[in-house]
């Protein structure tokens, strides 16, 4: 394994989320290795999308750290390229398809400094990989779902991270969006990045990815597919909570105090 | 004051007024025109940030919330010092933004709810005060009530100063922070993902939204800042598929706005400016949503149009087409009559629809050279290559989509008709070429009629003898 030091990509300890008393996510623990395309797989309501906002610290975990190879999740996120889920924004806003992937260039940039010709160089690459280059100057609300999907991968991209988070990626896109997405992940992992994927369709999971987590509020097991995917396993990810877990959760989640989400812009 | 020369000049020539106004000699016209320029530029500045971020109701609790403040301000300094006022208007919009945020961050209470609240709450206070200090000594001629509903000619130049830098102040934070400003408003979320002080710049925004509404006050009251803040932008965004557009575009009709209304309330007499400003802007506002070029309603509408006469048109072309297939193509000629007992219209429907064809060259029209029977003379019409060409193409069209929907997406026979209705208008050629090839080109409609080849559209009506083609070409 090619590491240069010790500190995993991500790494969470022991993290439990609730929104408003109600547990999401319970006593989680996860390591992930360099270079691996991790599929988060579970039923509705499992907290995948929590994990993954707890990660990005947009979430502020009841207990628990997430740390980013080695540094605290507030630092640490300047090293994860992260799609959203689409409707997470809104496309009505006055931007084109190019304005949109360059914001992937604005951590490179720092304040002040406008994206040079290099910037939308990089940029018009990351739209080609995604077979979006001819629209670089729509508005973004004149795009389907799935052409929307490729812009947010294409921003990814240039950012340049070294390890990715991916929400969704394949809700609402067309088959074939889906496919190209999927030879874009793996190219990505061929490059020695680490990507974290949401994904919720167990038939499919298994031939995108090559480490699984399979989640229901708490870690139900984490591995390479061949180990995880198991009749055994996937049974208990998706045949309802463990009753007593679930009640002493919540009854401990309403001790502490109600944590909010802190998405979008205060008001 | 400016007010006063008016009157003092009554009545006058409306023209001359005018011309008063344009030719700016005047130092008070000029402070007037110059103001509501800037104001309206400055508001819609930062009103495309506030619509764009969906915060419109946002810019109005602000504008009222300030209100306490500038009573505040005036209490303190016991006379109209700008700077206090200033100062007290910041201290109470400051107060005023954190009720809202403290409501929406400990409380259930919705944004929309909250904005309410504070809004109205705000202002309650602010009318109090406002009327207390009327009627103290040095209140009675402060004039105070220019700040509800703001008025220009009082303008002076210390305000057009305030006016001037809080302009700049916004320049200069737009520009330094346009792609910040753009990322967290589009996506906060990824904002704060590449470590971008989101609250902080939101902060910003608001602290200067609100010197923005404080320093168009006396311009355009408390109660209709608001209105200058959204209606440029949200005239933009009917336009503008770009940041940078967005706000070039807001900032002409808000300074446009803001000198048309101060002109119009120079023009007439004893008319507020504010609301002269609001309605110049809302004109702008309508005549863009009519006019755009692009999914305007006046351009949507005068193609919706053009597209039903066309299809009317088709529709006729298509029943003569038919009435010459029923005989077999023996004739060049069909009689009005046929067509109206095909159409099941009337006499007068049916010579509109033939007028109109004759208009666009389609078809034309003749008497009977003699009369049968010693009935009227029966109008005969025949087709023009043209009308030919087009009569053909809808007819396989509506032949082509039958058969297709009937082959190849298993529609039964029955059912295709209708839909083939109104495919048959828009089908292009090159779905038509497609279409033969999937269907391997068909000479047959799923009712057992032909269908109109490319070889017939071109050599003119289908059954005829050689000769009467020939002649048809000639």
């Amino acid at each position: 394994m090619k590491m240069s030091s010790s500190a995993k990509p991500i790494e969470v300890h022991d993290l439990t989320v609730s929104y408003q008393r109600k547990p999401v996510l319970y006593g989680v623990d996860l390591e992930i290795e360099e270079g691996s395309l991790v599929g988060i797989i579970g039923p509705n309501g499992a907290g995948k999308s929590t994990l993954v906002k707890t990660i990005m610290n947009m979430i502020k975990p009841n207990g628990g750290f997430v740390k980013i190879f080695g540094q605290t999740a507030k630092h640490g996120i300047s090293r994860v390229g992260y799609v959203p889920q689409r409707e997470s924004v809104d496309w009505d806003f006055p931007v084109t398809v190019m304005d949109v992937v360059l914001m992937g260039r604005y951590a490179h940039l720092g304040w002040l400094r406008r994206a040079g010709k290099a910037d939308h160089k990089i940029a018009s690459d990351c739209l080609e990989q995604v077979d979006m280059l001819p629209f670089s100057n729509r508005q973004i609300g004149n795009l389907s779902g799935g052409q929307q999907q490729r812009v947010f991968l294409a921003r990814a991209l240039a950012q340049e991270s070294a390890v990715y988070l991916m929400d969704e990626p394949f809700a609402g896109v067309d088959a074939v969006t889906e496919k190209a997405i999927v030879s874009i992940l793996k190219g990505l992992k061929e490059r020695g990045k680490t990507l974290v994927v949401v994904h919720h369709d167990l038939s499919s999971a298994k031939e995108y990815f090559d480490h699984l987590l399979l989640l229901n509020m708490r870690k139900v097991a984490y591995g390479p597919v061949e180990e995880v995917y198991t009749r055994e396993l996937l049974q208990k990810t998706y045949g309802g909570r463990l009753t007593i877990l679930s009640e002493m959760a919540f009854e401990s989640a309403g001790v502490r105090a109600i944590e909010k989400e802190v998405l979008g812009p205060k008001k | 004051m400016w007010g006063k020369q008016i009157e003092a000049i009554n009545p006058i020539d409306l023209t001359e007024r005018a011309l008063r106004f344009w030719e700016m000699n005047d130092h008070s016209v000029r402070i007037v025109a110059l103001g509501s320029a800037l104001i309206g530029l400055s508001c819609a500045l930062m009103g495309s940030y506030v619509v764009t971020r969906r915060l419109s109701l946002f810019g109005d609790t602000l504008s009222h919330a300030v209100l306490p403040g500038i009573a505040l301000g005036f209490m303190w300094a016991e006379s109209k010092n700008n700077v206090s006022l200033m100062i007290g208007a910041s201290i109470a919009g400051f107060l005023g933004i954190s009720c809202i945020s403290f409501l929406g961050r400990f409380t259930k209470i919705s944004q929309d709810s909250a904005l309410g609240i504070v809004l109205s709450g705000f202002y309650a206070v602010g009318i109090c005060m406002l009327t207390r200090i009327q009627k103290m000594d040095y209140g009675s001629q402060a004039g105070l009530d220019s700040y509800l509903f703001g008025q220009v000619s009082a303008l002076s130049t210390n305000d057009l100063i305030g006016i001037i830098l809080a302009l700049g102040a916004i320049i200069f934070f737009l520009s330094v922070c346009y792609k910040e400003l753009l990322v967290t408003g589009f996506d906060p979320n990824f904002a704060r993902s590449i470590r971008l002080p989101v609250n902080l710049i939101q902060y910003l925004l608001w602290m200067l939204l609100a010197f923005c509404v404080i320093s168009s006050l006396q311009v355009i009251g408390v109660i209709l800042a608001s209105a200058l803040l959204i209606i440029p932008a949200a005239t933009a965004s009917l336009l503008a598929k770009r940041m940078t557009s967005y706000l070039l575009i807001a900032s002409l009709f808000g300074a446009a706005a803001g000198v048309g209304g101060a002109f119009l309330s120079f023009f007439g007499e004893r008319l507020p400016t504010g609301p002269l400003i609001v309605l110049v802007s809302i004109t702008f506002f309508l005549l863009v949503l009519f006019f755009r070029p692009k999914n305007g309603m006046f351009s949507g509408f005068i193609k919706s149009k053009g597209q039903s006469r066309r299809f009317a048109m088709e529709n006729t072309l298509k029943a003569i087409y038919q009435v010459m297939e029923s005989s077999e193509f023996k004739s060049s000629t069909i009689q009005k009559l046929e067509l109206m007992n095909r159409r099941g219209i009337s006499s007068g429907y049916c010579q509109k629809e033939l007028n109109q064809l004759v208009r666009f060259g389609f078809a034309t029209t003749s008497l009977e050279a003699k009369s049968q029977n010693n009935l009227p003379r029966e109008l005969l019409v025949s087709l023009t290559p043209k009308g030919w060409e087009q009569a053909c193409k809808t007819v396989r069209n509506h032949r082509l989509w039958e058969l297709y929907l009937t082959n190849e997406a298993r529609y039964a026979p029955d059912h295709v008709h209708e839909d083939a209705e109104k495919i048959e208008h828009v089908l292009g050629e090159d779905t038509v070429r497609k279409l033969e090839r999937i269907l391997s080109n068909p000479k047959k409609d799923p009712h057992g009629k032909l269908i109109p080849s490319l070889v017939d559209i071109q050599k003119g009506w289908l059954g005829t003898s050689e000769l009467e083609k020939e002649n048809y070409i000639l």
